[in-house]
């Protein structure tokens, strides 16, 4: 008899006792809530991510010296500095530098992770154009495409199927990298979790739904970029 | 149609391009020959700016390229070049291969662009591969479709650069039948190839390079009857045995 307690003794006391579970299922649409906000600035950041991504990848990829300089320090920055740095200098230097700037903190999110993840993004997008051959971009500008022109039709089109596993990383760990902005009172689900656990002292299950939580988010997006990859081999 | 004049181009400290002068008028079916490393792919590669010349002036249907901000561009979509490595666009059917250009660079409608393309995959015998993409075809067949595509955007300049080299041997036949097709329907067209039979057939005019510099100039016949210079005699002792 103590033998079975002393083994599903740990959801009669302790951090996932049963009544905690409980707890924080009756009040589960905090995290909820937060999870809601989490998915806004994921979405939009990458949205960001991946449009800032692109411009500077394509950028760094040209023959352009000047855009080639801006590129490589906008990359050097980010990459180089923590991103929970970086938000915190726009939640408290930004309002500074330019008195009286409110931003909303959904938006200082979305800029967060959208610019940071950009800058690791256009690296990726850089490489993926540097690995199509030189002829391609010559056959096109051959014909009267121009640079840009040649990246939008024929050499950014190839290099999406060699960049699509190493862009879901990025995605992925962008949706977790939100979390950051637990730290400015994001509201997100991280913040939500926080919160709530401190508030209730339910860590446990707290912070196993916060993960499934992210989970959820994440897994889709894996799924469905090894779909895209099936479905561009076809080609 | 085509004017170089002095043109030079140096990679570093390798002079590919030795005060070259050269002036093609229309219709002319012009054959580069020489030894590799004698400048004849950079040449080439100057007429449509793919080489920027270091100095010198190339001047194309009337516009000068070497002029600052001279719409390269613009020159481009009448001056179709057909590489050594077909550079097909992979990820797009024959058929799009042909129409991209026409209706993103040139503004024509699908329908029109399609229409000229099944005209051009006919002429290269290719109408059935019009839905397959380049890697379901043979080396001899992406080059055909290269020609084709060059020919989709109605160009006044053809450009050959090597258009039989990276081909096996029984598939070189069939792409110079296409081009000696070509030379007969008076389009401007400059050649760069080590086929002698294709350059006594099609051409009306044989330049022979060596070191960065143009040494002979003239018809067929002088160039392989009557060469001038020894460096000729030499190259041509030992390509026709």
């Amino acid at each position: 008899m103590s033998d079975i307690f002393g083994r599903i003794g740990f959801l009669q006391e302790g951090p996932f006792a049963i009544p905690r579970w409980e707890a924080v299922f009756s009040n589960i649409d905090l995290l909820w809530q937060g999870a809601l906000v989490t998915l806004t600035v994921a979405s939009l950041g990458l949205a960001l991510a991946l449009a800032l991504g692109t411009v500077l990848g394509v950028m760094g990829a040209s023959h352009w010296t000047g855009p080639r300089a801006f590129a490589r320090g906008y990359v050097e920055f980010y990459q180089n500095t923590p991103l929970l740095i970086q938000v915190f200098m726009i939640f408290n230097a930004l309002p500074m530098i330019i008195s009286g700037l409110f931003i909303p903190v959904i938006t200082i999110g979305i800029l967060g992770v959208g610019m940071y993840h950009g800058a690791y993004i256009s690296e990726v997008v850089r490489a993926g154009i540097q690995s199509i051959g030189r002829g391609q971009l010559e056959a096109a500008v051959s014909q009267g495409f121009t640079y840009v022109g040649a990246m939008r039709y024929i050499i950014i089109p190839q290099a999406m199927r060699i960049v699509l596993p190493p862009l879901t990383n990025q995605a992925v760990s962008l949706i977790k990298n939100t979390s950051v902005i637990a730290i400015i009172a994001g509201g997100d689900l991280m913040y939500a979790g926080d919160a709530f656990a401190g508030r209730f002292g339910h860590y446990g299950p707290t912070y196993v739904l916060v993960g499934l939580g992210y989970f959820l988010m994440c897994f889709p997006l894996a799924i469905l970029a090894r779909r895209l990859e099936d479905r561009t081999r076809v080609a | 149609m085509i004017t170089l004049v002095d043109v030079c181009k140096h990679f570093g400290s390798l002079h590919a391009l030795q005060h070259v002068d050269l002036e093609v008028p229309a219709g002319q079916k012009l054959v580069i020959i020489g030894p590799s490393g004698s400048g004849k792919s950079t040449l080439i590669r100057c007429i449509n700016m793919l080489e920027k010349p270091s100095s010198g002036q190339v001047v194309v249907d009337g516009v000068d390229l070497t002029a600052h901000r001279a719409p390269v561009a613009k020159v481009r979509q009448s001056v179709a070049m057909v590489f050594q490595s077909f550079n097909l666009y992979p990820h797009k059917t024959v058929l799009d291969n042909l129409t991209l250009a026409p209706m993103v660079v040139k503004g024509v409608s699908r329908d029109e662009a399609t229409e000229s393309a099944l005209g051009y995959l006919q002429r290269v015998g290719l109408s059935e591969k019009a839905d397959k993409y380049p890697a379901q075809l043979s080396g001899g067949q992406q080059q055909r479709v290269a020609i084709a595509r060059a020919l989709n955007m109605h160009p006044k300049i053809m450009l050959f650069d090597e258009p039989t080299s990276a081909l096996d041997p029984e598939m070189i036949q069939e792409v110079l039948e296409v081009i000696i097709d070509l030379a007969n329907s008076g389009i401007t067209m400059v050649v760069v190839t080590h086929e002698m039979g294709f350059a006594r057939e099609a051409a009306d005019r044989v330049v022979f390079m060596d070191e960065g510099r143009i040494i002979e100039d003239g018809t067929p016949e002088h160039f392989f009857v009557n060469p001038q210079h020894d460096r000729t005699k030499l190259f041509l002792s030992k390509i026709l045995r």
